[in-house]
């Protein structure tokens, strides 16, 4: 298994790291255009909770809450780690299929992954 | 509280006196467990001898690492904390941490709440993990320093005193959208581990998250309590400990003591007020009052408690 995790100032350097495991903690930029790849954490809930990408396509997770909150797969694929306030992080999807999640500190939040 | 209709108490004339913000100290008084408010213990030597010989403090959710509003300072209240443990009277036997210990999981918040705990006179103790303890992608941050004990699978027995402590892992496998969960190979232990325990022998059993449900939708629960539970009714005194939600609520079944303790860092929403379970933000003034002390008072049957709130502000 291969994992980058740290502080950057664009996931998608980090996230170019490893062709499969590209994962990365970073601090989300403020003049960035809308991520249709973007998951915010907000208010103890994914949003949106499920979302639908093309197989190659990054998915970053954007922590706003004052809790931290930590994405982990549900087989195990990649696992965030606790992203604190306005901290992410990044999974590339490779290969098509369904992938669920949820948060490892708040189980009670949940969501999907649909890559085609 | 509204949990007084299961009250009941062993004796007539329980009083239990539970505290937070400061921590929480157990007293073994006439086989009955005791919670006592630690600043009284602190200040009042005589009460404090009537209990008998304090048998052990509870700490939980300290946090280290946390720096938001809610309390930017929360190295400064463990250290308070600490100060109170160290001037009581009589020092405890034993230390429990039940979790959260810190907020996000990183090696040099561990490293400090190790050098935090350090000062404390008591040297022996007993910590289970919080969800904040496990959040690191590879899980060994915590077990790496309090693995030992239970050989790095978070559950473990031990005696002290006549009684027989039980600490517990419920953080690991959550369910999704569920609540925390024991699983099958901790409870197949914990059969084993009480199997021939005589039923007069004082349990106590500590966990992070509740092991009884206080409020399901927010987790306030474990999944699986119920055959922890089954088990543990035949015993004449079982007092079962947990932190997770900053603030007490207790409850008396039969023979057994359910109390949640308070939080050395931040208060948290009471159940169901707010977005979810996320740190209560405080005017700065108002914190000292919110990790003050409540105490908690069962008295004659038939049970009822009575609450009162002392604030340290």
């Amino acid at each position: 298994m291969r994992m980058t995790v740290g502080r950057c100032r664009s996931w998608l350097t980090a996230a170019g790291v490893a062709a499969v495991w590209g994962i990365a903690l970073c601090t989300p930029s403020t003049a960035e255009t809308p991520d249709p790849n973007r998951i915010l954490v907000k208010d103890f809930m994914f949003m949106p909770n499920s979302l639908t990408v093309k197989a190659g396509s990054t998915v970053t997770w954007a922590n706003m809450d004052d809790e931290p909150h930590a994405v982990v797969s549900n087989t195990g694929l990649f696992r965030s780690g606790a992203m604190d306030t306005n901290e992410s992080f990044s999974f590339k999807f490779d290969t098509p299929g369904t992938y669920h999640f949820t948060c490892s500190i708040h189980p009670r939040m949940v969501g999907t992954i649909v890559v085609q | 509280m509204s949990d007084d209709s299961s009250l009941q108490s062993r004796r007539n004339a329980l009083k239990c006196l539970a505290y937070g913000g400061a921590g929480t100290l157990f007293a073994l008084s006439g086989g009955v467990f005791t919670p006592i408010d630690l600043a009284m213990a602190a200040s009042d030597k005589q009460s404090a001898a009537k209990l008998g010989k304090p048998l052990f403090v509870q700490i939980s959710d300290t946090h280290i690492g946390f720096n938001k509003e809610a309390n930017p300072d929360v190295n400064g209240t463990l250290t308070q904390t600490i100060d109170i443990v160290n001037g009581m009277a009589e020092q405890p036997a034993l230390i429990i941490h039940t979790g959260d210990i810190t907020h996000l999981s990183k090696p040099a918040e561990f490293d400090l709440a190790q050098q935090l705990f350090s000062r404390l006179r008591t040297t022996e103790m007993h910590t289970v993990p919080g969800e904040h303890d496990t959040t690191d992608p590879t899980v060994t941050e915590y077990f790496n320093r309090f693995g030992k004990a239970s050989d790095n699978k978070g559950y473990y027995s031990f005696d002290h005193g006549g009684v027989h402590f039980v600490g517990l892992i419920n953080v690991l496998q959550f369910k999704p959208g569920g609540l925390g969960t024991l699983g099958a190979d901790q409870i197949a232990w914990l059969t084993a581990d009480l199997k021939g325990k005589s039923a007069s022998t004082p349990i106590v059993v500590f966990a992070h998250m509740p092991l009884w449900s206080i409020y399901e939708p927010w987790g306030w629960g474990t999944g699986d309590a119920d055959q922890l539970m089954s088990q543990l009714r035949r015993f004449g005194s079982v007092t079962v400990l947990n932190g997770h939600i900053h603030q007490i609520v207790q409850k008396v079944e039969g023979n057994m003591t359910f109390h949640t303790a308070r939080s050395t860092s931040y208060p948290q929403p009471v159940a169901g007020v707010g977005a979810g379970p996320g740190p209560l933000k405080v005017p700065s003034d108002e914190l000292p009052k919110m990790l003050g002390i409540t105490s908690v008072s069962v008295v004659k049957h038939p049970s009822s408690l009575s609450l009162d709130d002392k604030t340290l502000a």
